[in-house]
């Protein structure tokens, strides 16, 4: 590792010869950072939220906790999904009606990891998220109870996703403090999209092509 | 070079970037002359340019803060700089103790050499990729196809310009310069030589053609052992790495391969898990003018269970050591490739992303590329620009390429004689590029010379290029009047910053 003739060691002798002159500069947080509001909270804050998500094309249906299984039958019924997967630790009674799901998991419960080729084969998936982002209208999944590996929210074509009120945060400098970075993240912000051809936007290349979230008050 | 006070050893310059990398094309002058011929081009370029370039400017406004967003995204950028030695060996070692491995690159060939072996290492015949400016950089692609192995682009306008046996021409958009019926045509013809063909009846409907890409590289996806990506960031902090995008072909490479190479250039450090809040709030502002991009993914080595199972993080040099020993350059490393500055270029707009021949368009491309390889190897990039300082205003983490292009023409104009003649034809050219008088007059008023003159105060201490410039006699001189208003306006704000 210490030999000087390593690229290693030979990058960072550059790098310190190279700085020698370089002060560190101030770095001044005088920009709005975590709790900075401007009273932005409760009933706008999720108001932002779902104006913003409504603005990626993402559909979004607010209701009751004791609403939310039937929510995600009528997506599922609405975008003709036969199949669904969902993971461990995602709540019994958010499980639709009539349709049973397939559980994607570590072994526990009888759970199993899919493959991806059966996980490709598979219409659609429901998850929770760990945090929400008003300003940006976006979703952020870490692999925790009820979310699951990072396969399972990009084979199949429909996500729906389950947001808890609380869960959501007016802007990014409130998101960061509450995300574990050593866990796989997703920030979310809508479908898949790209405007690579005449910059037209498509909604959904490779990732779901369809982004549901349910906001459970 | 700079000496620096004080004893010790003389510093030896750091070596530039490798000629096999892909920072230079043909001189500007020849590549902007046929560049400007295609009307087609021109057309697509402009309409990119300004249709991102308004997105851009109303979700920037959105933020009350910007000013101060970028003001601290450009210090934490000078602030790594100033210790990055000490942020590389700690993203080593959290990256490491991760679980990832973690490799040095001192130039493009060892770059390459690294992933081909960790590829041979995994039997891989094949790898998918993520776009990314660092293995353009050092021609990674080729290099594998050297080495036998295909790399497959996933991003739909790299697979555009993949398929197409072309050249990205804008860093966000690469393939803006091709319209939806050549993209039809490039289906049609090249998909299934490489794999699944293109559906029969393909309609040019946007939607139709990226439906074709998507089922194009499915089985690909599910397919493909190792992938290679490049990175928007790295936290030294965490060990964490990056990548934004918008497709979710980003996330396919990243998630499903059991090997994930990522090859990043050393200056895409930052200090602080803490740091994303600023960046995460600049990038998709500046580059797509979106609130944020569809999908970003960050992750810190390996996870058991989720996501690739080998990491292998390979730290790229190639002449950023010696952009950093630059002082008045080495801000170029701040950079975070929105793209800002080319849309709003009014040379890019005019000749497009070839012309350059550098993989770094534009604005910073002009900046960057000499930078990375010594101005004796680009001598030309460095004209192309009439200093009109918009990049500058777009820019979000401030880079003043304005000046910096100033003070790389002084290094030309400073090389041998017969070092340097791409210089003077490009004068020629660039006067054609700017020769309609309302574009001139336009790029003027909104700065143009001026803004240089404002700096240094008197016309003696311009360098011999743009004396030389203003002498042209079929470029049209900047109006007297424009000039003396905005020196009006302009000269006190100077005085007082
Ligand atoms: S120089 Fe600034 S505006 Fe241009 S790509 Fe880099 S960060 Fe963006």
């Amino acid at each position: 590792m210490t030999d000087p003739s390593s690229s290693r060691e030979r990058v960072l002798a550059r790098v310190r010869s190279a700085k020698a002159t370089m002060t560190e500069p101030p770095i001044a947080r005088d920009y709005r950072t975590a709790g900075d509001h401007d009273g932005a909270d409760g009933e706008s804050l999720i108001e932002v939220f779902i104006d913003r998500l409504i603005d990626y094309r993402a559909q979004v249906t607010r209701v009751a906790d004791d609403d939310v299984a039937g929510a995600v039958s009528d997506i599922l019924g609405r975008e003709g999904a036969r199949s669904l997967v969902v993971t461990l630790g995602y709540p019994d009674r958010w499980r639709p009606m009539g349709l049973d799901p397939v559980v994607d998991g570590l072994g526990q419960d009888g759970a199993t990891l899919l493959s991806t080729t059966e996980l490709d084969g598979i219409d659609a998936v429901v998850t929770t998220c760990a945090v929400a982002v008003a300003e940006t209208g976006t979703i952020v999944l870490d692999g925790g109870p009820g979310q699951g590996r990072r396969a399972i929210t990009l084979l199949p074509d429909l996500h729906i996703v389950v947001v808890r009120t609380e869960q959501v945060v007016p802007r990014v400098p409130d998101a960061l403090p509450l995300l574990n970075p050593r866990r796989p993240l997703t920030w979310i912000s809508g479908p898949s999209a790209t405007s690579d051809i005449e910059l037209n936007r498509v909604e959904g290349v490779h990732g779901p092509r369809r982004l549901r979230a349910i906001i459970v008050d | 070079m700079t000496a620096t006070a004080g004893s010790g050893p003389i510093p030896v310059d750091p070596p530039r970037a490798t000629n096999t990398g892909h920072l230079h094309g043909r001189p500007f002058p020849a590549a902007a002359r046929v560049a400007l011929g295609d009307s087609q081009l021109r057309r697509n370029i402009g309409k990119a340019t300004h249709t991102i370039r308004d997105k851009r400017a109303i979700v920037v406004d959105e933020l009350a803060d910007w000013r101060e967003l970028r003001a601290a995204g450009a210090a934490i950028k000078d602030a790594t700089m100033a210790r990055l030695d000490t942020y590389l060996e700690q993203l080593e070692e959290q990256v490491t103790a991760a679980g990832g491995v973690v490799h040095w690159a001192a130039d493009a060939d060892e770059a390459n050499r690294i992933v081909i072996d960790l590829c041979r290492r995994a039997e891989a015949t094949d790898v998918v990729k993520v776009k990314s400016m660092a293995t353009q950089e050092i021609r990674l692609n080729e290099a594998l196809a050297d080495a036998g192995i295909s790399a497959w682009e996933t991003d739909l306008a790299e697979l555009i310009v993949q398929l197409g046996h072309d050249m990205p021409s804008h860093i966000l958009v690469p393939a803006i310069h091709r319209n939806r019926a050549e993209i039809r045509e490039i289906f049609n013809r090249e998909m299934g030589k490489v794999g699944r063909p293109a559906p029969s009846g393909l309609s040019d409907e946007p939607a139709a053609l990226a439906e074709a890409a998507r089922v194009h590289l499915r089985q690909r996806f599910l397919s493909t052992d190792v992938a290679i990506s490049g990175a928007n960031f790295a936290v030294a902090e965490t060990g964490t790495v990056m990548v934004v995008e918008s497709e979710g072909n980003g996330r396919m490479c990243l998630t499903l391969p059991r090997t994930l190479i990522t090859v990043m250039g050393i200056e895409k450090l930052i200090p602080t898990w803490r740091d994303l809040e600023v960046f995460l709030q600049l990038l998709p502002r500046s580059s797509t003018g979106e609130r944020m991009n569809p999908y970003t993914t960050m992750w810190t080595g390996v996870t058991e269970g989720d996501g690739p199972q080998e990491f292998h993080l390979v730290l790229l040099d190639n002449g950023r050591t010696a952009a950093l020993a630059d002082p008045e350059g080495r801000a170029a490393l701040r950079c975070i490739r929105c793209s800002a500055c080319l849309n709003v270029c009014p040379v890019y707009e005019r000749t497009g992303g070839h012309a350059y021949g550098s993989i770094y368009p534009g604005p910073i491309g002009a900046v960057l590329s000499p930078l990375l390889t010594g101005v004796e190897d680009n001598t030309s990039l460095p004209f192309a620009s009439s200093l009109c300082g918009a990049c500058y205003d777009v820019c979000p983490v401030a880079i003043d390429i304005p000046s910096m292009l100033v003070h790389l023409r002084t290094k030309v104009a400073a090389l041998p004689e017969k070092a340097r003649t791409p210089e003077r034809q490009l004068m020629r050219a660039l006067a054609w590029v700017m020769s309609s008088p309302s574009r001139w007059t336009r790029s003027i008023r909104s700065m143009g010379l001026g803004r240089f003159l404002a700096r240094n105060g008197r016309f003696s201490s311009m360098p011999p290029p743009i004396s030389g410039w203003t002498a042209t006699r079929d470029l049209p001189a900047p109006p007297e009047q424009s000039f003396r208003d905005w020196w009006a306006a302009r000269a006190p704000e100077d005085g007082a910053s």
